[in-house]
């Protein structure tokens, strides 16, 4: 599946990229294979979104889509189908703290 | 000699200062990394094109970046720093036992004579080593697992590596220094590590000989003298004259002892500067003063440098990393404060005016003479 990606400006910086930017997922699209694609297709973003070792969401770090935060949601239970069938993005978001 | 190059991180990126060898006019390159966090920025001594820097935020975690164009362009190296083994536990600051966890990437030293090489120091304590141009990163466990390493305390910034110091002609001897376990040093290339901390004497600890626990702030080392180091610690400036076996206070008439940056003048081994603070609860100068302290005697007598320096309302502070000397014939001395502000003087701190005077708060400051 296509999957439609909204990252950060630090991560768009960072991946050299403007705008969104789309994976193909294989199988079923959850978080984890969603983040999985997005870190094959730009390795500069392991361990930027969650950590490189335990797979964990960094502290920071938060997970939307249509409308709904996804954060607390299991990593490995499939993502709405908007997003799967590429008609909503996934959003990966800075938390508002600091600055 | 043709130029010098002032590489400076601050809380919101990095930027890269050049100027030929009158150091007149400067182009000022940046923000790089803009909105990350930059502790600290080096170039190689064998080099001077090759930099590393130490990119992070609470957000996103830690990147090293590299370039190999002097700081025209970057690209993101290696950023794992997996402590070997299973690490254990070193001291919260209650005293009770927590994992060693990796935060972040206080300082880069490049090596001496290999561009590919270079040493990282972490919070918490670790010394790692890349030998592929930052590609990837090794631990020397050797360190952390010190007979001590279990009893360690962070200072008030973390439990953070914050200085490496290579011998200039020894590669097997290295001295470090960690917030606030201490200084060490490994005359083994970093297989086994002695406490190099007698004579420190710290109000915080209660064993007058403590082995470990000084919150030792930073050290310098004239390349000449290797076995004579100086340190600014929490409070006292200090002298070795052995190798850090051991150490005397050279305080002497500073305003106060309190401070972060030592440095050692380029051509003379005994000109020592230091920037007094007021307190380790006031983090400014004393009387709003921006007051450089210079002794040309290798510590105990220390005289004021004020000129071109704010003399009032002035509450800065200036970072352990935020100092440094070039080596042209006038040899230039730079710091960075947190006020943004990056000063120069170019006669041994005689005079000083402002490079830059609106940057983030500054973390560390490097120069290349090139």
């Amino acid at each position: 599946m296509t999957v439609r990606v909204r990252l950060p400006v630090h991560l768009r910086r960072l991946a050299r990229v403007d705008g969104e930017v789309t994976v193909e997922v294989p199988g079923e699209v959850t978080t984890d294979a969603v983040l999985g694609a997005l870190e094959r297709r730009y390795p500069v973003l392991r361990g930027t979104i969650r950590d490189a070792a335990t797979g964990r969401r960094r502290a920071y770090v938060r997970y939307f889509a249509c409308e709904q935060d996804l954060s607390h949601e299991e990593p490995d239970s499939p993502l709405p189908a908007r997003v799967a069938d590429g008609s909503e993005p996934f959003l990966v978001v800075g938390a508002m703290a600091g600055g | 000699m043709t130029g010098v190059r002032v590489l400076v991180g601050t809380r919101k990126g990095a930027f890269v200062l050049t100027a030929d060898g009158t150091r007149d006019n400067w182009e000022v390159s940046g923000p790089h990394f803009g909105g990350w966090e930059v502790y600290h920025v080096a170039g190689s001594p064998a080099d001077p094109d090759r930099l590393y820097a130490s990119q992070s935020t609470s957000w996103f975690g830690q990147l090293i970046q590299r370039s190999d164009d002097g700081g025209r362009t970057w690209n993101a190296v290696g950023k794992d720093f997996t402590y070997e083994g299973d690490p254990g536990t070193h001291q919260y600051y209650d005293g009770t036992p927590v994992p060693w966890e990796f935060k972040r990437v206080w300082h880069l030293e490049p090596s001496l004579t290999d561009p590919d090489l270079v040493y990282a120091g972490i919070e918490d304590a670790g010394l790692y080593r890349s030998a592929d141009g930052g590609g990837s990163w090794q631990e020397l466990p050797g360190l952390r697992e010190h007979s001590t390493g279990d009893t360690w305390q962070p200072g008030a910034g973390g439990l953070c590596l914050h200085t490496i110091m290579q011998h200039p002609t020894d590669p097997q001897r290295l001295y470090i220094a960690i917030s606030a376990a201490g200084a060490f040093r490994t005359d083994d290339g970093a297989k086994t590590w002695k406490a190099i901390n007698r004579g420190l004497v710290s109000d915080g600890i209660p064993d007058p000989d403590a082995e470990v626990g000084h919150c030792v702030h930073r050290l310098a080392m004239h390349p000449a003298r290797p076995d004579t180091l100086f340190m600014q610690k929490h409070w006292d400036v200090m002298r070795s004259d052995d190798g850090g076996d051991n150490w005397r206070e050279i305080s002497g008439n500073l305003p106060s002892d309190f401070g972060f940056p030592i440095a050692v003048h380029a051509h003379e081994p005994e000109t020592v500067f230091v920037v007094p603070i007021t307190s380790d609860s006031e983090h400014y100068p004393p009387q709003g003063r921006l007051r450089v302290y210079r002794s040309r005697t290798g510590g105990d007598e220390w005289e004021p440098l004020t000129a071109g320096l704010p003399q009032e309302h002035c509450y800065v502070n200036v970072l352990r990393d935020a100092m440094a000397i070039d080596t042209l014939d006038d040899c230039g001395v730079y710091f960075g404060t947190t006020g943004g502000q990056v000063y120069l003087s170019p006669d041994s701190g005689d005079t000083w005016s402002p490079i830059v005077s609106n940057l983030p708060a500054v973390l560390s400051v490097e120069v290349q003479t090139l």
